[in-house]
């Protein structure tokens, strides 16, 4: 089982449809916990983190992307993969998967917006993928993009950002042990709304890195361009790490709300890379980090 | 009934009743009465319900003089007192929110977001200039500053451009809602511009488009 089965079961998923899909509507997948990624924290609930989303292809308030992403058809879906690889080439997202065991982790989730979640994913860490595709020693960076689909999504015809939307990674952060492809969470496929059918997840930077329903990974040699620093290179850059010392030009990144927590104790302070500083520190060590925001 | 009698009893107490309803269903979201939820971000949404609903009535506030014009209704009026204070309810309610619940009262932070953070020194400002209008809102000080009344609370105009300013500035991409207020206020004291250089002094029939409201 595991991500092998996905291509047959997500059918299930995508067909369970029109209104808002229940978490009983998504196929269940089968994803042993990895312990040693496991936030000690009380989780977000399915119903949160499936009806208060970002994801401005389907809209620019928070619950529009579950009214308006049912429609989604995420079978069949492809990705390419291309630029600085020995391999490259389209490929259907069951051979995407195939390889790959799929595991549960708990992540903290930080948005640029200063709310946060706690979120069991279901994935795999993008690195395996990566090196199947063996990068070559010129592939620095890792260039991700979002389908671009009108009819599908209606947020597209809207001109906020530059469609499609794309997002990047360093080739060391991408290859990070934490950083993951997302396929589902709570145990099941992943809901549209959140991406499906396949997303990444960068727990230690702000919530916009990490790109859903990703149909193009290239390997580049410069750093690739990535949406929200287009739209405001003075407000998010490349790098977005979580950061409570470096503010938004418009708010303070000081301290965050738990999303689901109550009215008088959902503000805490924000943690220095979002908690996995231990872990990522390292990647930055001679960075200057408010010009490297 | 007379006008009087049909404002104190039907017409200012029907206000009252709508003006305190988003105030009653926050509360209800707050403490899940009657099923009622604040959804995923509580916080962020009685911010936002209260800043919203002060902008509205801010709105209906200036809207109650040309209102009364166009449709030759000088009773109107008796309603304005209540909209402005109730806009003022709101403003400090989405200020206390915003200090409370939103900067779990950090001093410092706040004093930051104050100083440096554009749209909050706006909607700051916007707030200091609104304790004036409360404080002197009563019948006395309005014969008291007779007058200066007038004058003083033509700061309205200012505080309601602040108001759609800071809402413009804080939102992070999508600008359609800010731009339908800021068309709506132009629109509100556009009237006033043009009304006062079309007006001569004597044929005006309802006493000047500021005029207090006389019960
Ligand atoms: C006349 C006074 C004010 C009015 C009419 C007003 C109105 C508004 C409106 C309409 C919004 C946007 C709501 C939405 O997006 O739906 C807003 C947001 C906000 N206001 Fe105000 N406001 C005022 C004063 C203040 C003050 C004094 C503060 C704090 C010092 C403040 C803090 C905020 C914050 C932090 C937000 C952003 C909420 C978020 O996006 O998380 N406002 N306000």
């Amino acid at each position: 089982m595991g991500a092998a089965a996905l291509g047959a079961v997500g059918v299930a998923g995508t067909a369970a449809g029109k209104a808002m899909p229940e978490a009983t509507a998504l196929a269940k997948l089968r994803a042993p916990r990895n312990a040693r990624f496991v936030a000690d924290e009380t989780q977000t609930s399915f119903e949160d983190i499936t009806s208060y989303n970002n994801f401005y292809e389907f809209g620019t308030g928070k619950a529009d992307p579950q009214r308006n992403a049912q429609a989604l058809r995420t079978r069949p879906w492809s990705v390419t993969i291309g630029g600085e690889a020995g391999v490259t080439g389209r490929y259907t997202l069951e051979d995407i998967l195939k390889p790959h065991a799929l595991e549960e982790r708990v992540y903290r989730m930080r948005c640029v917006e200063r709310w946060s979640m706690v979120i069991p994913w279901v994935g795999f860490p993008l690195a395996d993928l990566l090196r199947r595709f063996q990068p070559t020693s010129k592939a620095k960076y890792v260039a991700f993009t979002t389908l671009h689909d009108p009819r599908q999504m209606p947020g597209q015809r809207a001109g906020w950002l530059e469609w499609p939307y794309v997002e990047g990674l360093r080739i060391d952060e991408a290859m990070h042990p934490l950083t993951l492809l997302a396929v589902g969470l709570y145990g099941r496929v992943l809901p549209n709304q959140n991406g499906a059918p396949l997303r990444l997840v960068v727990p230690w930077k702000y919530g916009f890195k990490g790109i859903k329903s990703i149909v193009a990974i290239h390997f580049t040699e410069r750093q690739p361009p990535t949406s929200w620093n287009l739209a405001a290179p003075d407000e998010y850059g490349f790098y977005a790490n979580v950061n409570p010392a470096v503010d938004h030009p418009r708010w303070s990144q000081a301290s965050e709300r738990r999303i689901g927590a109550s009215l008088f104790s959902a503000t805490r302070p924000t943690l220095p890379f979002n908690g996995y500083a231990a872990d990522v520190a390292g990647l930055y060590r001679s960075m200057d980090l408010r010009r490297w925001f | 009934m007379t006008v009087t009698q049909r404002y104190r009893w039907l017409w200012k107490p029907l206000v009252f009743v709508a003006a305190l309803t988003p105030a009653l269903l926050m509360l209800a979201g707050a403490f899940g009465i009657a099923g009622r939820r604040l959804g995923a971000d509580p916080v962020e949404a009685l911010l936002l319900t209260c800043g919203k609903t002060a902008l509205n009535l801010l709105c209906l506030t200036l809207t109650v003089t040309p209102l009364s014009k166009l449709a030759r209704l000088p009773q109107l009026l008796r309603l304005r007192r209540m909209l402005g204070l109730f806009a003022f309810f709101y403003v400090l309610l989405h200020f206390t929110v915003y200090l409370v619940l939103d900067r779990g009262l950090d001093g410092a932070m706040i004093v930051a977001d104050v100083a440096k953070r554009p749209y909050i020194t706006l909607g700051f400002v916007a707030l200091l200039l609104l304790l004036p209008l409360a404080a002197t809102s009563t019948q006395r000080m309005m014969r008291r500053l007779g007058r200066r009344w007038q004058s003083l609370h033509r700061l309205v105009y200012p505080i309601a451009i602040l108001a759609v300013w800071h809402y413009y500035w804080q939102v992070k991409r999508d600008v359609t809602e800010p731009l339908i207020y800021a068309g709506i206020v132009a629109l509100l004291l556009g009237w006033r511009l043009w009304h006062r250089r079309r007006r001569t002094p004597v044929t005006s029939t309802y006493g000047s488009a500021t005029a207090p409201e006389r019960t």
